[in-house]
């Protein structure tokens, strides 16, 4: 399978790489490890006339603690987020879905940035971006904005960024001293998960329960008024939509969700 | 566009379509035709090369991406000689092969694997090596392989 015909243009700095968003706008699609987009160009299911490959602007790829705050730079590679000192010491959660990403071949490729601009709800990132209460920072035309992770995920595939807006950087509390867990049941090794939980603290992201990341939050809410880790997990596909497919029925991910749940609130808590 | 990635240690230098993938590029323009291609949708792990040293599969790489890095195919890994790589000469003592089709990349997503983990478990090679399906072996063979590989006593 081979995409359709584009036109290739490399950007070597993020000025340079706005411009040709600028010019090129709902035309073009930046490409970062192309792990997401390749694939769906392969298949025809995205046609762009222009691809502005940000892959060398190393600029980009870092995660520094910067006060209270980790600031991951939105190209840093899944295997670069696994073994990363910073976020194993101030954001471990991130770290380890990192290394839960596709295979290694993938890890190698794949970007932070481009997994959360994909906005896949199966993919296991953003729910663990939602669950890190993170700020997502973009540049555009007119200047940088922060849009936080709640607000970020707008529909299937859709997220509030503008053509000619790149989203440069992933910011998130540090969460020095909280507990964390992350559970994902998938049918086979590399596959999307049928249904995924990430803990911080009293927050919880859920992968693959409708068709944007979620929060479960009457789950949330239960534990903040001390409920148990079994009676908080119990509500967790309260408000959820999951897909209805014949491998993984709408009741059957609801149920991994309040299995999964209660599995990874216990792994926080153990971690706590 | 013009695209120059040194594959092997060559430099291959070609005026190629923008939409070239790096697995065409070196099956067609290197003329490297080890690296198969499975799957075509970065499941399989059979396109499996080295870029700049780390495994990728290379049906989900543009040949414009690797312009200017280096690839190393199988072909790359024996020495001038001809004698086999050390995971190459594993995989035949230990027979981690039937058909063979996967073998190329299998090779490949191993030696990355032992470069990061010279010592691996059979646990951790059986995890190292997720992104690439072999249809025949059942894996046993190929986890033995690289433990062989690794230096380590082959325990089955």
């Amino acid at each position: 399978m081979i995409p359709a015909s584009f036109q290739y243009l490399r950007a070597s700095t993020v000025d340079e790489a706005l411009s040709l968003l600028a010019a090129h706008g709902d035309d073009a699609k930046v490409l970062a490890g192309g792990h997401s987009l390749l694939p769906l160009m392969k298949l025809r299911l995205a046609a762009p006339e222009y691809l502005v490959d940000i892959g060398s602007l190393d600029e980009l790829r870092y995660v520094r603690l910067e006060g209270d705050e980790v600031a991951i730079g939105a190209l840093s590679r899944y295997s670069a987020l696994v073994q990363d000192p910073v976020l194993l010491a101030h954001a471990p959660l991130l770290a380890h879905v990192s290394g839960l990403v596709g295979d290694r071949q993938v890890r190698h490729r794949g970007t932070i940035g481009g997994s959360l601009v994909h906005a896949d709800a199966a993919a296991d990132l953003p729910a663990a971006i939602l669950a890190s209460d993170a700020i997502l920072v973009a540049r555009g035309p007119s200047g940088e904005r922060r849009i936080p992770a709640a607000e970020f995920f707008l529909g299937p595939f859709t997220t509030p960024l503008e053509p000619a807006e790149l989203l440069t950087e992933i910011r998130l509390p540090a969460q020095t001293g909280q507990g964390w867990g992350y559970e994902k049941f998938t049918r086979r090794a590399i596959d999307w998960a049928m249904a995924g939980v990430a803990v911080v603290g009293g927050r919880v992201g859920l992968v693959n329960l409708g068709g944007v990341p979620l929060r479960a939050t009457a789950t949330e809410e239960a534990l903040a008024a001390g409920a148990s880790i079994e009676d908080a997990a119990a509500l967790a596909a309260e408000g959820t939509n999951p897909p209805d497919e014949p491998h993984a029925t709408a009741e059957y991910r609801r149920h991994l969700a309040r299995v999964l749940t209660r599995r990874a609130l216990q792994q926080a808590a153990s971690r706590s | 566009m013009k695209v120059s990635i040194e594959v092997n240690g060559r430099p291959v230098t070609e005026e190629v379509p923008d939409r070239t993938l790096l697995v065409h590029f070196l099956r067609d323009t290197a003329g490297l035709t080890a690296t198969n291609i499975g799957c075509d949708t970065t499941s399989c792990g059979a396109c499996t090369v080295l870029l700049d040293g780390e495994s990728v599969k290379s049906c989900t790489v543009l040949a414009a991406q690797a312009d200017g890095h280096e690839v190393t195919t199988v072909e790359g890994l024996s020495a001038v000689d001809g004698d086999l790589h050390l995971v190459q000469r594993a995989f035949r003592e230990q027979h981690g092969l039937q058909c063979g089709f996967c073998t190329p990349g299998m090779i490949m997503a191993s030696v990355s694997l032992l470069a990061d983990n010279p010592k691996p478990t059979r646990d951790e090679v059986r995890a190292g090596l997720e992104g690439n399906l072999c249809r025949c072996t059942g894996y046993h063979n190929i986890v033995s392989a690289v433990i062989d590989a690794s230096g380590q006593e082959v325990d089955r």
